[in-house]
C-alpha cells in the first residue's frame, strides 16, 4: 500500500506542478514508511517514462492507449481506475490542475469515494496522514481526514510543495494498457487555441498596479490609473474586474490570465485567492492596500497599509509626487 | 430545452468570518448570504439558452430556510420553478452526499441539461458538478465560458491554464460547470421581482428523498485562522501617515520608485 502521484504533461513537457506532487509523494511516503510510485497517460512516452526511471520510486506506471491521446474526462477515469485497481495505492495524489480538476471527482466517485481538493500542507498523525485544504478562497484552513481507508485521493495546490526537493533514484518502468473502447468515450475535444493577440505585455512592466473588486465601481478605476501613472506602472486587475467588462481581459493576472514578476506589485483591494497569488507571488516586492487585516494577499506582500483604498489611495499619490 | 441550474447560497464575500466555538464551521449568526458567485453566471447561461432555444430553466439548491431569499432572486431574474432540498446542516454533507441529495432530487425531472458552478465560495471542492454528472451517468465538461447549441448536442468553449481554450463537442443531456465571467449578469426586474412571487418552489426534505448525510468519506477536523508565516511591514497611523512611510520605505529600502 503505497503513495501514487498521477502526473501530467502538455504532450512536450511535464506540467510544472508534476514535480511538487512527486515531491510530496516522496515526502508522504518517507512519513508513512512506504514506498512511492508515479503514473502518467500518454500514448506511446517512454520518453517521459525514462526520465521519471531515475527518480526515487517503486513503479513508474505508463498508461498507454490510442484512445488517451487527447484528454477527455472519460477515457482518463476509466484508465486510472484501471491503474488504481492493479497498483492498489493507499494515497493518490494529483496536482489541483485544471484538467484534475475535470476528471479527478468523478474517478473518485466511481470507486465511492472524495478527493480531498487543493490541499497546502499535511501532517501524518498515528499512522494517518491529515491533510490542510483552505476554505473561503484562502480565509479560513481546515483539517481534514479520510474516513476510510484507501485509495484515498488529494490534489495538491500550486506551490504547496518544493518541486526542487524530487529525490533521485532508479525505478522500474511497466507499461499498463487499459482496456477501453471509442464508445465509453463521449465528448469530442477539439483544438486548443488563444483568444486575439494580447495587445499590453504585462510581463515587461517594471511595476504593476492591480485592482480588485475592493474598487467597487468602474467609475472609481480613474484613481487607481492616477496611482500607475505616477508609478510609471501598467494597470493590472484581478478576475471580477475584467469580468464585469471594466479592464480588458487581456489585464487580467492569475492563474487564467497572465503571470508576472515585476519589481515592484501593488495589489490594490484585491484580496489573494490562491488563482491570484500564482499569477503574481513571484514579484521582487509586493504591496497590499486592504481594508481586512485578514485577507490572503498579506501572506505574500512584503509591505502593507491596512486601510480604505479610497482614503490611502490619494495620499499615497500625494506623498509619491512629493518624493520626487 | 429543459436546463437546471443548481445554486447555492453563501456567506456574502465581504464578511468578517469568526470561527464558531465547535471549531468545525464559521460563526453564523452575524453573516449575510448571497448566491455563490459562478452558479449566478451558470443561472444566466441557462436564462440565455432558454431565450434562444425555448424550454424551462429550474433552479436547484440544497440548503436552510434562508436560501429561499437566493431561491427568490434566481426566480425573479427568470427562472421557471424551483426545487428547494430543504436542510438545516449541509455541514454534515461532503460533496458526494451533496451531490446524491442533487440527484435524487432530479430523478423525475429528467433535464437536457444541468448547470452548476464550477466552485463554492465558501468549501470551494470544485467537485458537485462533476459528482453529480458521474452519479447521474452523464457526460460532462469543467470551467466552462461558452454554450452553443448544435445538432443532436453542444459545443462547448473550456478554459484552460495560462490564457488558453479548448472547444468540445458533446452530446446531451450532459452537465457543464460554468466559470465565472462567461457573459454580463442580468439584475431583476421589478416586473420580474413581481412574477417570481407565483412562481412554483417545491420543498423536499433530505430525507424523503433517502438520501441522508450517512457517513461521508471526508471528515472535517477542525477549521481556523491560518498562521501567517511571512513578515509583512504594516504602516500605521493615518491614511497620510501611512502613506508616507510606505514611500519612504519603497523609496530607501525597497529600492523600487
Ligand atoms: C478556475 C479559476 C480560475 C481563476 N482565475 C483567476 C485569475 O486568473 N485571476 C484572478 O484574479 N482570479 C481568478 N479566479 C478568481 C479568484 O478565485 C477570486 O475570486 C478573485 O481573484 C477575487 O478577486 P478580488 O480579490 O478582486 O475580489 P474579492 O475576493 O471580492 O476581494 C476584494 C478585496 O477588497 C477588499 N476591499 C473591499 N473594499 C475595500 C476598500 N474600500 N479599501 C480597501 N480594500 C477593500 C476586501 O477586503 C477584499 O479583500 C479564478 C477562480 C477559479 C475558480
Ligand atoms: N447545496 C447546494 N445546492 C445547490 N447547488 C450546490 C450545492 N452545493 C454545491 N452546489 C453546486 O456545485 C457547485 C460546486 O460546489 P463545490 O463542489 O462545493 O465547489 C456550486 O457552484 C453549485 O452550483
Amino acid at each position: 500500500m503505497s503513495i501514487l502521484a498521477v502526473l501530467e504533461h502538455s504532450g512536450s513537457a511535464w506540467h510544472r506542478m508534476s514535480w511538487e506532487t512527486l515531491a510530496a509523494a516522496q515526502q508522504i511516503a518517507r512519513e508513512l514508511d512506504t514506498t512511492a510510485s508515479a503514473a502518467f497517460v500518454r500514448p506511446g512516452g517512454h520518453g517521459f517514462a525514462d526520465e521519471l526511471a531515475r527518480k526515487q520510486l517503486e513503479k513508474v506506471y505508463l498508461v498507454d492507449h490510442e484512445l488517451l491521446n487527447g484528454y477527455t474526462p472519460d477515457g482518463y477515469a476509466i484508465a486510472l481506475r484501471q491503474l488504481i485497481d492493479r497498483a492498489a495505492p493507499r494515497l493518490v495524489l494529483f496536482s489541483h490542475t485544471y484538467q484534475v480538476r475535470d476528471f479527478l471527482p468523478k474517478l473518485a466517485t466511481s470507486l465511492g469515494k472524495v478527493a480531498v481538493t487543493d490541499v497546502v500542507a499535511h501532517r501524518v498523525d498515528n499512522g494517518q496522514v491529515v491533510l490542510v485544504r483552505q476554505l473561503f478562497q484562502g480565509k479560513v484552513n481546515v483539517d481534514v481526514r479520510f474516513a476510510a481507508d484507501g485509495p484515498n485521493f488529494a490534489s495538491l495546490q500550486a506551490g504547496a510543495y518544493r518541486a526542487d526537493r524530487v529525490a533521485d533514484g532508479s525505478a522500474a518502468v511497466e507499461v499498463v494498457r487499459p482496456q477501453l473502447s471509442a464508445g465509453e468515450i463521449r465528448t469530442k475535444p477539439l483544438e486548443l487555441f488563444r483568444e486575439s493577440q494580447r495587445a499590453v505585455d504585462l510581463t515587461a512592466a517594471e511595476i504593476i498596479v492591480s485592482v480588485g473588486r475592493g474598487i467597487k465601481e468602474s467609475d472609481n478605476l480613474p484613481l487607481v490609473q492616477k496611482l500607475a501613472d505616477v508609478l510609471g506602472a501598467e494597470l493590472a486587475a484581478s478576475r471580477p474586474i475584467c469580468d464585469a467588462g471594466w479592464l480588458p481581459m487581456e489585464r487580467q493576472v492569475g492563474s487564467s490570465g497572465q503571470t508576472v514578476a515585476p519589481k515592484m506589485y501593488m495589489a490594490i483591494g484585491i484580496s489573494g485567492a490562491i488563482q491570484h497569488l500564482v499569477g503574481m507571488k513571484g514579484s521582487r516586492i509586493i504591496v497590499a492596500i486592504n481594508k481586512d487585516p485578514n485577507a490572503p494577499i498579506f501572506e505574500v506582500a512584503d509591505y502593507g497599509i491596512v486601510g480604505d483604498l479610497f482614503q490611502v489611495v490619494p495620499e499615497l499619490i500625494d506623498a509619491i509626487q512629493k518624493s520626487k | 430545452m429543459k436546463i437546471i441550474v443548481a445554486i447555492k447560497q453563501v456567506p456574502a464575500r465581504d464578511s468578517q468570518l469568526r470561527i464558531a466555538p465547535s471549531a468545525k464551521w464559521i460563526a453564523e449568526d452575524d453573516l449575510t448570504y448571497e448566491i455563490n458567485e459562478p452558479d449566478a453566471y451558470a443561472l444566466e447561461e441557462g436564462l440565455q439558452l432558454k431565450e434562444k432555444h425555448g424550454g424551462e430553466v429550474v433552479a436547484l439548491c440544497a440548503g436552510p430556510p434562508r436560501a429561499a431569499q437566493t431561491i427568490r432572486e434566481a426566480l425573479a431574474k427568470g427562472a421557471d420553478r424551483a426545487i428547494h432540498i430543504e436542510e438545516e446542516d449541509m455541514g454534515a454533507f461532503d460533496p458526494l452526499g451533496a451531490a446524491k441529495l442533487l440527484a435524487a432530487a432530479l430523478r423525475s425531472e429528467s433535464p437536457d441539461l444541468i448547470l452548476t458552478g464550477l466552485q463554492s465560495d465558501d468549501l470551494g471542492y470544485g467537485q458537485t458538478g462533476v459528482i453529480l454528472a458521474e452519479l447521474l451517468g452523464l457526460p460532462h465538461a469543467t470551467i466552462i465560458m461558452k454554450v452553443e447549441k448544435r445538432d443532436g448536442g453542444i459545443l462547448v468553449k473550456r478554459e484552460l491554464e495560462d490564457g488558453w481554450f479548448q472547444h468540445v463537442e458533446m452530446p446531451l443531456p450532459a452537465l457543464l460547470t460554468i466559470q465565472s465571467g462567461a457573459s454580463k449578469l442580468r439584475y431583476a426586474t421589478l416586473m420580474g421581482i413581481k412574477k417570481a412571487k407565483t412562481k412554483e418552489i417545491r420543498r423536499l426534505r433530505a430525507a424523503e428523498l433517502g438520501a441522508a448525510a450517512g457517513s461521508p468519506s471526508i471528515t472535517i477536523e477542525r477549521i481556523y485562522l491560518p498562521q501567517r508565516t511571512k513578515q509583512t511591514q504594516l504602516f500605521e497611523g493615518s491614511p497620510k501617515e501611512a502613506a508616507a512611510k510606505l514611500v519612504e520605505k519603497l523609496k530607501f529600502e525597497a529600492r523600487v520608485i
